[in-house]
Order: C-alpha cells, then sequence, then structure tokens
C-alpha cells in the first residue's frame, strides 16, 4: 500500500516537472520532439533509480559533513555508466541528447532526491521513490515533446497528424519551449485546483 | 571524513574503469558501423574498399574485382548551429550518386532538413547525378543551380560548401589513380605522366574555384 | 576580429539561457529582481571563468595524457564542487564585502548546468568557433567569459521584465511561473533575431 503511495507521489502529486518545477534544463532543452522528451526522461529515471538505492544503503557510512560531495560521486558514476552504454548501445540517441546526458549529474531533481527521500528511507522504497519521480519526469518530458512536436510539426513520435505546412515551427524552436511549458504548467495547475 | 569520500570516489573510479573496458569496443564497433552503413548507401555495387586520406579528408575508393566504382569521402564545414559532417558518394565520373549527412546541429525544422532536401527531386534541389567539376553547385541566390532550402540559406550554404571540398579530395584523388594504372600499362616514363597530371588537377581546381 | 565573433556569437547568438537551455534553475529562481540578478551573473561570471581553465588543463594534461576519459563527468563535478568550496572560503578572508554581495548566491552555482555544460564544451572542444580557429585555451576561456556575459545579460533582463510585472494584469491562471515563462519564450524570439550575424 505504501509502495504505490511512493510511486504516485513522484507521478502526480510531487510531479517535479509540473509541481517542483527541477530540473528545467533537461525539460526545455531535448523536448524537440516526443520521442527525444521521453529518452531523455528514461534517462534520468535510470539515474534516479540507481543513485536512490545505492545513496540509502550507504547512508549510514558516510559522514554527515561530506554527505553532499559523496552523493555527487554517486550520481556522477552512473552518469558516466548510462553516457558510456548508450554511446555503445544506442549511439542515434546519445548523439541527439548530446550535452544534456552528462549534465544529469546536476538536474537538481536526482539531488534532491537523494537528500530528501533516500538518506531517509530504505533501499526499496528509495527504489520506488526513483520509478515514481523519474516516471513523472519521463511523463511531463513526453506530454511538453509531444506538444511541441504536434504544434510545431503537426506530428507525434513521427505519426502525422496534419500536414507540416500547417504547423507553427517556432514550437519547436527554442521560444517555443518556454512558451508551451508556460501554457503546460498553467494547464495543470488550473486543473489541480479544480 | 576525508577517506570516506576518497574511497567512495576510488570505488566509483574502479567501477567506471571496468564499464569502460566493457563498452569500449561496443562503441567503437557502432562507430565503424555508421560510417560502414553511410559507405553503402552512397556508394553503389562495389567487393572491395580501399581508404586513404587527401587533403585531410578519409576518401574511401570501391572497387567491384579490379574496377574502380567510386569514392565516397567524408567531409565537413561549419554550419548554422555548429559542424555538418557529410558522406558523400561519386562515380567513377565524378558525378554524385548520394550524399548522408553523418553529424548535424541545424535547427530542428529548418537547416535539419539538409539530411534529405538535396535529394529530393523536386524544382532544382536535387544534387544527384550533378557533376560539382562541370556544374555549379552553389546556392542560387549565389548564382549557382541548386535551390537553398527555405529560410535556411546558411545551412544550404555550408552543407554544399563541405560538397565541394569533398569534390576536390575525391578529384584529386581520381587523376593519382589514373597516373597510377596509366604508368604500369601504358606510359613507360612515369615521372611525365605524373607531372602532366598534377598539372592538370591544379588547373581543374582552379577553374573550380 | 575572431575574438570578436565568438564573443558576439556566445553573447548574443548562441545565448546560453535563451537559445542552449542550460543555467535556467537560476534563470527562473533568482530573477525577481535586478539587484539579486546582478550578484548572481557575477558569481557565475567568476566560477565559470576559473573552472574553464582549471578543466580544460585536467582535461588536457590528466584525461587525456593518462587516456582516463570516462572519468570526465566525475572528475569536473567534484573540481567544481571543491572549486566553488575555496572561493567562498577565499572570498570570505580577502574581501568581505564582496563575500556579502556574492556569498549567498555561490552554493547555489555548484547544480548550475551552465558551468558543467561550459567546462565540458570547452573541453572537448565541440563549441562554435568561426571558420578557420582552433579550440585551445585562450578561445575556450573567451567562449567562457562571452558566455557568462550572455547568462548576465539575459538574467538581467529577464528580471528586468519580471518585475515590471508585478504591476501587470495577468489572467489567475497564468499567475507565477507560467507568465514568467511566457515573458521568456517573447525574450528568447527577441534574441532569435541575432541568428544568422556569426
Amino acid at each position: 500500500m505504501k509502495s504505490l503511495k511512493i510511486i504516485l507521489n513522484g507521478l502526480i502529486k510531487e510531479n517535479p516537472t509540473f509541481v517542483l518545477l527541477l530540473g528545467m534544463c533537461p525539460t526545455l532543452g531535448t523536448t524537440s520532439s516526443a520521442i527525444n522528451g521521453m529518452s531523455m526522461g528514461l534517462a534520468t529515471t535510470f539515474v534516479l533509480i540507481c543513485s536512490n538505492i545505492v545513496i540509502s544503503l550507504i547512508k549510514n557510512l558516510v559522514p554527515d559533513k561530506v554527505r553532499i560531495p559523496c552523493y555527487v560521486v554517486v550520481i556522477a558514476a552512473f552518469v558516466s555508466v548510462l553516457q558510456m552504454c548508450m554511446e555503445a548501445y544506442v549511439p542515434a540517441i546519445y548523439e541527439t541528447l548530446g550535452l544534456f546526458i552528462p549534465l544529469i549529474v546536476v538536474n537538481c531533481i536526482v539531488l534532491g532526491r537523494a537528500e530528501a527521500f533516500a538518506a531517509k528511507n530504505n533501499a526499496w522504497y528509495s527504489a520506488l521513490d526513483g520509478i515514481g519521480i523519474g516516471l513523472g519526469f519521463t511523463f511531463a518530458l513526453t506530454l511538453l515533446g509531444a506538444m511541441r512536436e504536434l504544434l510545431g510539426t503537426g506530428k507525434v513520435f513521427s505519426l502525422t497528424l496534419f500536414p507540416e505546412n500547417y504547423g507553427a515551427l517556432v514550437f519547436v524552436l527554442a521560444p517555443g519551449a518556454f512558451i508551451a511549458l508556460g501554457y503546460l504548467i498553467a494547464i495543470v495547475n488550473k486543473m489541480r485546483k479544480a | 571524513m576525508v577517506v570516506v569520500l576518497t574511497l567512495i570516489s576510488l570505488i566509483a573510479a574502479g567501477i567506471l574503469g571496468a564499464v569502460y573496458t566493457v563498452t569500449a569496443e561496443p562503441i567503437q564497433q557502432a562507430k565503424t558501423a555508421k560510417q560502414q552503413a553511410a559507405i553503402q548507401q552512397v556508394l553503389t555495387t562495389f567487393n572491395r574498399l580501399e581508404t586513404d586520406t587527401v587533403n585531410n579528408l578519409p576518401v574511401h575508393r570501391a572497387y567491384q574485382d579490379d574496377n574502380f566504382a567510386g569514392a565516397a569521402v567524408e567531409a565537413s564545414s561549419n554550419g548554422f548551429g555548429g559542424e555538418i559532417k557529410i558522406m558523400v558518394g561519386f562515380d567513377p565520373q565524378g558525378n554524385i550518386i548520394d550524399y548522408a549527412v553523418l553529424q548535424q546541429a541545424e535547427t530542428p525544422g529548418l537547416g535539419t532538413k539538409i539530411v534529405d532536401w538535396f535529394k529530393t527531386d523536386k524544382n532544382n534541389q536535387s544534387i544527384k547525378g550533378k557533376n560539382p567539376g562541370k556544374n555549379n553547385l552553389t546556392v542560387s541566390k549565389d548564382g549557382g543551380e541548386v535551390d537553398a532550402i527555405t529560410a535556411a540559406t546558411i545551412s544550404s550554404r555550408a552543407f554544399l560548401e563541405a560538397l565541394q571540398s569533398a569534390y576536390q579530395a575525391y578529384a584529386g584523388n581520381d587523376e593519382a589513380t589514373n597516373a597510377t594504372t596509366g604508368a604500369t600499362s601504358l606510359q613507360p616514363d612515369t615521372t611525365a605522366v605524373d607531372s602532366l597530371n598534377i598539372q592538370l588537377t591544379d588547373s581543374i581546381n582552379a577553374i573550380i574555384e | 576580429m575572431g575574438y570578436l565573433l565568438i564573443i558576439i556569437g556566445a553573447v548574443f547568438v548562441n545565448n546560453i539561457v535563451l537559445s542552449q537551455f542550460l543555467g535556467i534553475c537560476p534563470f527562473l529562481g533568482v530573477s525577481k529582481k535586478v539587484d539579486t540578478a546582478l550578484g548572481m551573473s557575477a558569481a557565475v561570471t567568476f566560477v565559470l571563468t576559473l573552472a574553464t581553465i582549471i578543466t580544460y588543463l585536467l582535461q588536457k594534461y590528466v584525461l587525456e595524457a593518462f587516456n582516463i576519459a570516462y572519468l570526465q563527468t566525475l572528475l569536473f563535478i567534484l573540481v567544481i564542487a571543491a572549486l566553488v568550496q575555496l572561493v567562498e572560503i577565499i572570498l570570505k578572508k580577502v574581501s568581505p564585502s564582496l563575500y556579502q554581495a556574492l556569498g549567498v548566491f555561490l552554493p547555489l552555482i555548484t547544480t548550475n548546468c551552465c558551468i558543467l555544460g561550459v567546462a565540458i564544451l570547452v573541453a572537448n572542444g565541440t563549441y562554435k568557433l568561426p571558420d578557420g580557429m582552433e579550440a585551445n585555451l585562450l578561445t575556450g576561456v573567451v567562449y567562457a567569459i562571452a558566455t557568462a556575459i550572455g547568462f548576465a545579460l539575459a538574467l538581467v533582463l529577464f528580471a528586468g521584465l519580471r518585475e515590471q510585472l508585478r504591476f501587470a494584469n495577468v489572467p489567475k491562471a497564468l499567475e507565477g511561473t507560467p507568465i514568467a515563462l511566457l515573458t521568456a519564450g517573447l525574450l528568447a524570439m527577441a534574441f532569435m533575431g541575432f541568428s544568422g550575424v556569426v
């Protein structure tokens, strides 16, 4: 029962993008299409789950004063592992996401969850929290990516819904990222209050 | 306190070292696979490849048995959002067979169209079958005969620039091959042929430029 | 001339915040007042320049020399974190007044992704350079400083807009973050006008 609650907490109640407004750089930078947004979300989820588990396991071994540097090392290690694995097995996605993969290290969501959840709970719950928050992030990025891709090019996941000429290209470009996210958060706020 | 941090860092470094040794080969394979796929795409039938470097550009010469079947050349230029890297295939006459974009960081929806714009048979877009030595392959704005991508002239120019340098590398290469084959089969005086060929190449390059 | 092109490119054309999406967190977080925006910008400029030089040297003389480039992310983030700590301590001793002004922003900088981002770009030599220029320490440092100026420009402009926004009559659903994001979108659109200049 508690397990389900932890997962749902990350997905809805504490959704990192729409509610906590964390991790904005990849949210805006990698969502020019739905598939890119989803890849970035899943990559971050992997790091979140792994770092959450390891940090909750070592939390009692680490002196309080060097807590944060130790967490950063753990996170950086998993990011590098992810980086090498992606370059080896999914080179196309690795190239599209580019700089944003190593930058998962400085994504406030990952360090934030380590500090706020993994450092206080056991490995099982920390893993679940990683899954919940990660999926919440992935959901938000995929939604934003799909919205931008649809408005910009008339496609979602490369499935054409209306001809490209009717799209407003600005949504695929930089300003569109800010504007689309702004409206998406406004809609989510409205729904949460209702 | 510092001991714990050092220990954790060392363990992390160790794990990364292990992962590196495991993934080093697949990463290399993924890179060559991409290059091979691009060569396959831009050239017609061949069963043997020879790679060397002309003007600092990799030139993959293709042979069907012993007959020269064309060459795939990698070239790059500075585009709108960063480096554009392409692979262009030429047939033995120097006509463009096909091209592949290996790397680009152009504006999505505009400059990224270089990936298939110049092979779409529409108006004067396509460069397939054209010869950079005979055709003026620059954008129509610059007096050339190729239609630039709408609202992405800089990306188009950069692409065609890379194409030119690929052709230059190919052309230099082509003359050299003729020189050696000609030398062994027909001409006893290799130095004369070589110097003639160098002159020829220079004058061709001068015309292109 | 080439260096001028690097600067114009990094400040206006490929602005780190408005077109590369790095450093969005401070951009949204500390942009409610022009004063704080200026303080944050100064701190970022300082750390970014130092971090770029140090990580570039580490990349060339440690990572590449010993063939351990896979430790890049790990080493860089540790160096940046340590550097921020060091700057904080030194500033406290040497110039208490400057520390007063910048102190609160320093801890926030470790997780500012434009520091690590620019450090990686410069170390790998994958930032955009004008034709015919080679990536080396000097161009890297010029690029880093120009990037920091671009960050400062975006942040201060945005803070100015948000100060005015307080007096605006905003639809209820858009209050707070949404209207800030829409404003940032318009600012990004204005910066798009620079595209193609370099």
